[in-house]
């Protein structure tokens, strides 16, 4: 194991970080007293709802408000003419250097409609019951056009057309790494040439609270208050009033009350944001709109969905020499905020996972079909990747009977090979020991006795069949240097720095605010412990706010595992200066210089007296009563830092799954599931494996379980939880974790990041487990989700053929 | 096109909740967990799935654990409810929400009330029971956050914590 990084200055024991401290969170949560935004009650509050398409592509004809507006409780019913004054939705990131045919969608849709669900008319009552009443008597006429709803479907000629701007359903062509005649090249010299349409589905992020947002217009000021479920309420305030309302960024206010969960959906943009404000304005009164779940499920956003062939090129000993990817990303019916960012930068710039592959060249076709958007979910980009180069290994040992633990071994980037460019346009890898925790991995489960019991089983053609799946993974978090995503090349065009603020206040108390913004990490907890650490003083004494436009710095809030290795070296820059400051109090204070002055246990003393030390209460209050500060010194403990980092990280991993699979039913046991990771420093190993737990419950679940389905006509099949599967308690299995540390280079806390690893790693090690118990049959491959009844199939129909061929 | 309703009669209900008696005017049409969470203010008790899926509503009527979003207020009258509300007593938490807290079982707390009140539930109903039989019997709540192997473990603690405190009354 790495040594930790400086912290802290002076005690050699840390009081707060790496300790599992209990979260400051859970008493307000565990007893009911959180408040979430359907729990906002505001005076005059009113309840929006909104008519929804049945049809996944049509134009509409005629909208009659006339029955729903003489309805009881009905204070208004509009449609998307009453909104012509408010710009549709921008999209934030598009994808670079290359052209995108944008079309996002407006606060009602108007003239058609492109995905079941679509809103064409709103209505505001009294309560949320007449409110629904009234949706119902608004009357819709249709003309209903033919629909599409597969990634590569939709490009083929003659497929119904979404958008004049967009021919064939093409949002965007882009690509990255070696020039494709290279790669050709390299394909055509492989000892050993494979190829596989790889298919990674869709998937719906289903936090357990749906989205929600809650508009209120005060005439007397004319400013906006908007409460809403967002990863990210600064940018929502920015994009609302600078691109979408055309109102002065300082007269509305964003706030995030509690978050039940949000894994990337919230992150983005939706059309009721701007339509409760406008409706605020219109009606008089706040009104609040609140997603059933099946709402959720049709027009949120959703995940993954690619479809990629694969062209794998290696040498008779398994090492991977060439790979040529095409991918068709299905991002729905209208781009979201930063849909396009994801399959090419996210995605395409970490195909080459944690191996040395000399040549790659990897094509992305971004599609519309008649479906839910698709923009980031939980690992964005990367899973699609991980899962990929995963099967790819498992692929290439299949192709040349290397074992997979060696195939993988072949082809790690070294620990002296960092930083290392992939080749593929990603910022260079900041640091890593992959096969260090690969070892500690494939020990844990002990991988040598299971390929013995493996192969034990298939000579005595057990009824249960084993499988082990391996999953090394590398992910890129910490997004992002502006000098990188800002750049046209990649698109973004702004920058992703984060802020952190830290008031020391008169009585010594402290209140830090921080741009980031949790929705189920524990910030008010492990932020909390940094301030206490760095500062020496109880952590009962720290309180960390965020969420509320008013009163905190411009931030860019929480996705992309970024509140640590961004927020939290804001947060810890801060504290430095905050420290600097106060160092040069006590100096004056005790008569002494700055440099003498030592801080040991929350406390300044000059070098060699302890017994006459200054806490940082007195020091704060000295800066606050100011009439005795050192000359120029302006007064109180106040310092904001706007930290944009150099590099992304790194986190990294090896997971493993065993699975059983019985041989009559198809039905698959997780036996095992060992994951060992690196996230670099750990801060609060409590809620690290909070987390791992989480994504890996999420990854083996895309593996196994999850989809999301549409009918050929784009009604979707899984639109309530009923239908879309998601996992229990009892269909997870027990995760054993490990961790080695290789703190990140780029950030004075070594932290790399924790969110998202778990899920990238998970889906692979899963289904690797499930093909490799099913290598007997000579199965390939098979898309996710591996049900047992998809299991059965494939191994029937492999034994048919077998028996055909004999 | 659908014809207006006509004005709809509200119907009184009484029951207790948490203790508290309440005498209310309802809509027979009102679920369960919108009288307790718009009528009653308490607002613990989540919606999440709207089809009896998630139990991020679940309360106790009358001893059964209960989804409140498959239940009419006016199927509650003269009924006793708990609410996560009402499951901490005297400023103490109740052993379930003490083992979420120490073992981390929630993360953005939106299932957690729900997920406590059928936790409680189960522990009355198998005061020991086994890994294996805390995740089948919380099948009828879901988590997204915590890939539920710290809830396991909160409800283990719950278990060893009552048990204790059981045998001690015992002696």
């Amino acid at each position: 194991m790495t040594t930790t990084s400086e912290l802290p200055e002076t005690a050699p024991e840390t009081r707060y970080i790496g300790k599992p401290i209990k979260r400051r969170e859970d008493p307000r949560l565990m007893t009911g007293q959180g408040s979430f935004l359907d729990d906002i009650r505001l005076p005059g509050m009113s309840y929006a709802e909104v008519v929804r398409s049945p049809y996944a592509h049509a134009n509409i004809k005629m909208i009659d408000t006339g029955a729903a507006k003489s309805m009881p409780g009905v204070l208004g019913v509009f449609t998307g003419d009453d909104f012509m004054d408010i710009n549709p939705l921008p999209c934030a990131w598009q994808a670079g250097k290359v052209t995108n045919n944008v079309n996002t969608p407006r606060v009602l849709a108007v003239d058609k409609v492109c995905q079941v669900g679509d809103p064409v008319a709103v209505v505001v009552a009294e309560t949320p019951y007449q409110a629904r009443d009234a949706a119902a008597a608004v009357d819709v006429d249709y003309e209903e056009l033919p629909a599409v709803t597969d990634a590569k479907a939709t490009t083929a000629d003659g497929a119904p057309q979404l958008h004049e701007n967009a021919p064939n359903n093409i949002v965007l062509t882009w690509e990255c790494g070696t020039d494709a005649d290279s790669v050709d090249a390299a394909l055509k010299a492989a000892d050993v040439h494979v190829t596989e349409e790889i298919r990674n589905q869709r998937l719906i992020p289903t936090a357990i609270e749906t989205r929600g947002s809650i508009g209120r217009y005060d005439p007397g000021t004319d400013e906006y208050t908007l409460w809403e479920t967002s990863q990210c309420p600064h940018v929502h305030r920015l994009l609302l009033a600078a691109f979408v309302m055309n109102i002065p960024e300082h007269k509305l206010r964003v706030i995030a009350p509690d978050i039940g969960g949000g894994f990337g959906q919230k992150i983005f943009l939706y059309w009721d944001m701007p339509l409760v404000l406008a409706l605020a304005k219109k009606v008089g009164r706040p009104v609040k709109y609140v997603e059933d779940r099946s709402s959720n499920y049709l027009t949120a956003t959703h995940g993954r969905d690619h479809v990629t062939d694969v062209e794998i090129g290696a040498t008779n000993d398994g090492h991977i020499t060439a790979l040529k990817v095409k991918t068709w990303a299905n991002l729905g019916a209208y781009l979201s905020t930063i849909a396009p960012g994801i399959p090419t930068t996210l995605y395409g710039r970490m195909v080459a996972g944690c191996y040395k592959i000399p040549n790659i060249h990897v094509d992305v076709v971004a599609t519309y079909s008649n479906t839910a958007m698709v923009d980031a979910y939980r690992g964005a980009g990367r899973p699609e990747a991980a899962y990929l180069v995963e099967r790819v290994c498992d692929l290439v040992a299949h192709a040349t009977g290397v074992d997979p633990a060696e195939v993988r071994r072949r082809n790690f980037i070294q620990p002296e090979d960092f930083p290392y460019d992939t080749g593929v346009g990603m910022l260079p890898y900041d640091s890593g020991n992959y096969e260090q925790a690969f070892d500690r991995a494939l020990e844990q489960v002990g991988y040598k006795e299971l390929r013995a019991e493996q192969q034990r089983r298939r000579r005595n053609s057990d009824p249960k069949l084993l499988g082990i799946g391996l999953s090394s993974y590398v992910e890129v978090c910490g997004v992002a240097p502006s000098k990188w995503i800002g750049l046209p090349g990649e698109g973004w065009g702004a920058g992703l720095w984060e802020s952190a603020n830290v008031r020391v206040h008169l009585t010594g108390k402290i209140v830090a605010t921080t741009g980031s913004l949790p929705h189920g990490q524990g910030h008010e907890t492990s932020f909390s412990q940094l301030v206490a650490e760095e500062l020496g003083v109880p952590i009962e004494d720290v309180e960390i706010q965020h969420g509320d436009t008013a009163g905190t710095p411009f931030g860019f809030g929480t996705y992309g595992s970024r509140s640590l290795a961004v927020g939290g070296i804001a947060m810890y820059k801060s504290l430095q200066k905050v420290k600097e400051k106060a160092r040069r109090i006590a100096a004056h204070m005790l008569e002494a210089s700055p440099e003498d002055i030592v801080w040991e246990n929350g406390k300044a003393h000059v070098k060699g007296s302890p017994e006459q030390a200054k806490t940082l209460g007195e020091i704060a209050l000295q800066a606050s009563v100011a009439y005795d500060l050192p000359d120029g010194m302006e007064p109180y403990l106040d310092e904001t830092t706007y930290y944009d980092p150099p590099n992304c990280t790194f986190p990294f991993g090896t997971h493993v799954c065993v699975v059983e699979i019985d041989r009559e039913t198809g039905e698959i046991a997780l036996r095992r599931y060992v994951a060992v990771d690196d996230v670099g420093n750990v801060v609060n190993p409590l809620i690290v494996d909070g987390q791992l737990h989480g994504g890996i419950a999420q990854g083996l679940s895309q593996a196994l379980y999850e989809g999301a389905v549409y009918a050929e006509n784009g009604e979707l099949l899984t639109g309530t939880m009923n239908d879309y599967a998601m996992p229990r308690a009892s269909m997870v299995p027990t995760y054993e974790l490990d961790r080695t540390v290789t703190p990140s280079p780029t950030n004075p806390m070594g932290v790399k990041g924790a969110g998202e690893a778990g899920t990238i790693a998970a889906t692979p090690a899963v289904a690797n487990a499930v093909l490799d118990a099913l290598r007997p049959f000579g199965i390939e491959n098979l898309d996710m989700p591996l049900t047992p009844p998809k299991v059965w199939a494939a191994m029937h129909h492999a034994a048919g053929a077998a028996q055909a061929a004999d | 096109m659908a014809e207006a309703p006509a004005k709809i009669e509200t119907q009184r209900i009484t029951l207790t909740v948490n203790g508290q008696e309440h005498a209310e005017e309802v809509e027979p049409r009102m679920l369960l967990v919108h009288f307790l969470r718009d009528q009653l203010g308490l607002t613990g008790t989540h919606v999440g799935c709207d089809t009896s899926q998630c139990g991020a509503c679940v309360v106790d009527v009358n001893g059964k654990t209960t989804k409140s979003c498959t239940m009419f207020a006016v199927q509650a009258d003269g009924a006793e409810i708990t609410t996560i509300e009402g499951l901490a007593s005297e400023g103490a938490y109740h052993p379930v929400q003490e083992g979420f807290w120490e073992m981390h079982g929630l993360q953005c707390g939106y299932c957690t009330p729900g997920m406590i009140m059928s936790s409680v539930a189960l522990l009355k109903r198998n005061p020991h029971p086994s890994e294996q039989e805390i995740r089948h019997e919380l099948e009828g709540n879901i988590c997204r956050c915590t890939g539920y192997q710290n809830i396991v473990r909160a409800v283990q603690y719950a278990a060893d914590k009552m048990g204790e405190s059981g045998a001690a009354s015992a002696d």
